[in-house]
């Protein structure tokens, strides 16, 4: 019976868990009851996922009105997969939060710190878990707001004029998301995701279709930091503060993913994007966006934007795998999705180290740190293998499957890209690895000392989970297959 | 024919005009109140496409009465008032920033932060 509810608690919990973080008093105990929530939240979604791997379906009636009139929570595969991956870098990222949040943030603004955080978690699960076009966007604009707060909460002072930056994109592109629902709803009169796949079948080549389309592509596209939409992103990452960072870095644009894959191939169908030109659009700015971040990442002078930078690069990935849309595009971008997310998770908490010892993560600061700070840069270098793609991480196996899935259809060009950008990938963590190991330090850096075991822990965990995942992708691949077997079943089985 | 589509549309008129003023308000102003302002524009012109998309005709307010049997969907109606509630905590955020930028800076305009944030 409670297997019925899972959806919704993952929800529930930290929605009604953020307003008590809120009033709590300032200090250690708002960490502690949103880390209790947190590690909650993992087991629910972990338990979910293994209800739903057997390709079985949660269906849950928000407030007993059946779908299509009511709000649907509908978990399968897909859902379940991102829901995991949110929550589990979440529930990671608080052990981490204690020290550097204490460092970085004022002790007076701690509890509304974690309320926020829990929030935008809320937000993020909540994408994951609803089958309501609708609600899917409230959702989106709960994590959106939260998180331009949270960015506005680090401590330089243009971490408010990047908030500002992000708000104003993010503001437009959810806008040009509701505007598209809008569109979408006049032509069907509903709002449920399966519903609305039912209904747009016989009239995909309506205009009104065509033109809500659009507007949610691109809506998408600019949470989704999609190359030429990705100015928002740099600045964002850079200034937010550490443990935003790691918790935006990891888990924000592949929730954005995962509502393009609902929305293209759940609510559209493969059917329209076969009639569209929507798959070439995605391989087209999937190509650019893959080299020119690269290319973009390798003159940055500060490693916190070299990797967002690196991060829109990775993105674009993804969609370069839809953009083949095929099962092995669909299962190498939710693979990516999952290790993209140990990657980034673990460069940033490195960066979060370093900027809690140096307080910058510009390159001259950081010059020869690699002998007085060892396990910091040595995840950074580990992960940075992963981020290039060599073989025993787990960044290896997103690369593999990409290359499968270009070969399947043979495009050459593609093949090339992918291979390119993993050249630039080895430039960009070279730059890094130099700065750190190869450069003389300066006679102030004796007195740095390595990152406390607080930090280094979560750090380290991400980074085994690299090279575990690297050998072990029994979880992964599997996983990842049978979701993109849904999103393709779902598609073809009118 | 044509007098048909420009009149009897006349509300996704108002509704296309307000949306471009809005997003070319945010896009083309420096100053921040304004590009915040713009951006409400923008997304007030979604909420009257939104009731727009409602209205039956001859339909009236959705209150259920024997006197009548038309009535507006009320679907929408409930969507975008939860899209307002959305765009007053949008904009209420973006406010808030700007006062903090003004504290941080001592200016609102976009170009004049830029200059500052370059000379360091």
């Amino acid at each position: 019976m409670i297997e019925q509810n899972l959806s919704l608690l993952l929800v529930v919990i930290p929605l009604l868990s953020a307003p008590i973080v809120a009033i709590l008093p300032n200090g250690r105990i708002p960490w502690l009851m949103t880390l209790i929530t947190t590690w909650t939240c993992l087991a629910i979604a972990g338990w979910q996922l293994s209800v739903v791997i057997d390709g079985s379906i949660i269906s849950y009636e928000l407030g007993g009105w059946a779908p299509p009139w009511g709000i649907e929570y509908r978990i399968d595969a897909v859902n379940a997969f991102v829901a995991l991956i949110v929550s589990a870098i979440a529930a990671i990222t608080l052990p981490y939060a204690l020290l550097s949040v204490e460092k970085e943030i004022p002790l007076k603004q701690t509890s509304l710190f974690y309320s926020l955080f829990l929030l935008c978690l809320v937000g993020l699960l909540g994408i994951t878990q609803t089958g309501d076009v609708f609600n899917l966007f409230v959702f989106l604009e709960i994590s959106s707001l939260s998180s331009y707060a949270l960015i506005a909460m680090g401590e330089q002072r243009r971490a408010l004029t990047s908030a500002y930056q992000y708000l104003i994109m993010g503001s437009i592109g959810a806008t040009f998301l509701l505007i598209g629902i809008g569109l979408v709803y006049v032509e069907t009169g509903t709002l449920n995701m399966l519903d609305l796949q039912q209904r747009l079948h016989p009239i995909l080549d309506h205009r009104t279709v065509h033109t809500g389309f659009a507007f949610i592509v691109v809506g998408i596209a600019l949470k989704l930091a999609l190359f030429p939409l990705h100015l928002w992103l740099p600045n964002a990452y850079k200034y937010s503060p550490s443990v935003i960072s790691v918790f935006l870095a990891a888990t924000a644009t592949k929730v954005a993913v995962y509502i393009m894959l609902r929305m293209v191939f759940t609510v559209f169908s493969n059917e329209f994007v076969r009639i569209t030109p929507t798959t070439h659009i995605f391989l087209l700015l999937g190509i650019f966006g893959v080299i020119l971040a690269s290319v973009a990442a390798i003159y940055q002078t500060d490693v916190k934007r070299l990797l967002a930078y690196s991060s829109i690069a990775q993105v674009s990935y993804m969609v370069l795998g839809m953009g083949l849309a095929s099962t092995l595009g669909i299962t190498a971008t939710l693979v990516h999705v999952f290790n993209h997310a140990l990657m980034k998770g673990a460069l940033f908490m490195a960066c979060g180290a370093m900027v809690y010892r140096v307080g910058s993560s510009r390159f001259f600061k950081l010059n020869g740190l690699g002998r007085q700070m060892p396990w910091t840069f040595t995840a950074i270098f580990i992960a940075g293998l992963s981020l290039i793609g060599i073989p025993g991480t787990a960044g290896f196996i997103s690369k593999w499957y990409f290359m499968l899935a270009a070969l399947e259809q043979q495009s050459w060009i593609i093949v090339l890209v992918i291979l390119l950008g993993s050249l630039l990938a080895v430039v960009y963590v070279w730059k890094i690895v130099e700065v750190m190991f190869f450069r003389p330090a300066p006679d102030s850096a004796a007195s740095i000392k390595e990152a406390p075991i607080l930090l280094l822990i979560p750090m380290w965990v991400l980074v085994m989970a690299n090279i575990y995942f690297g050998f072990n992708t029994e979880l992964t691949v599997n996983v990842a297959d049978t979701a993109a077997r849904l999103l393709g079943v779902a598609a073809y089985h009118e | 024919m044509m007098i048909d589509i420009i009149v009897g549309h006349y509300n996704y008129w108002v509704v296309v005009f307000l949306m471009m003023a809005g997003f070319y308000t945010v896009i083309s102003r420096g100053n921040l109140i304004k590009k915040i302002a713009g951006l409400n524009i923008f997304q007030t012109s979604v909420f009257l496409l939104y009731i727009s998309i409602g209205y039956v005709s001859e339909g009236t307010t959705p209150i259920i009465d024997e006197a009548y049997m038309t009535y507006s969907n009320p679907l929408p109606h409930a969507m975008i008032l939860t899209a307002i509630v959305v765009g007053v905590s949008t904009t209420a955020l973006g406010l808030a920033l700007v006062v903090r930028i003004k504290e941080a800076y001592g200016t609102i305009e976009e170009d004049e932060i830029h200059d500052q944030d370059r000379s360091l």
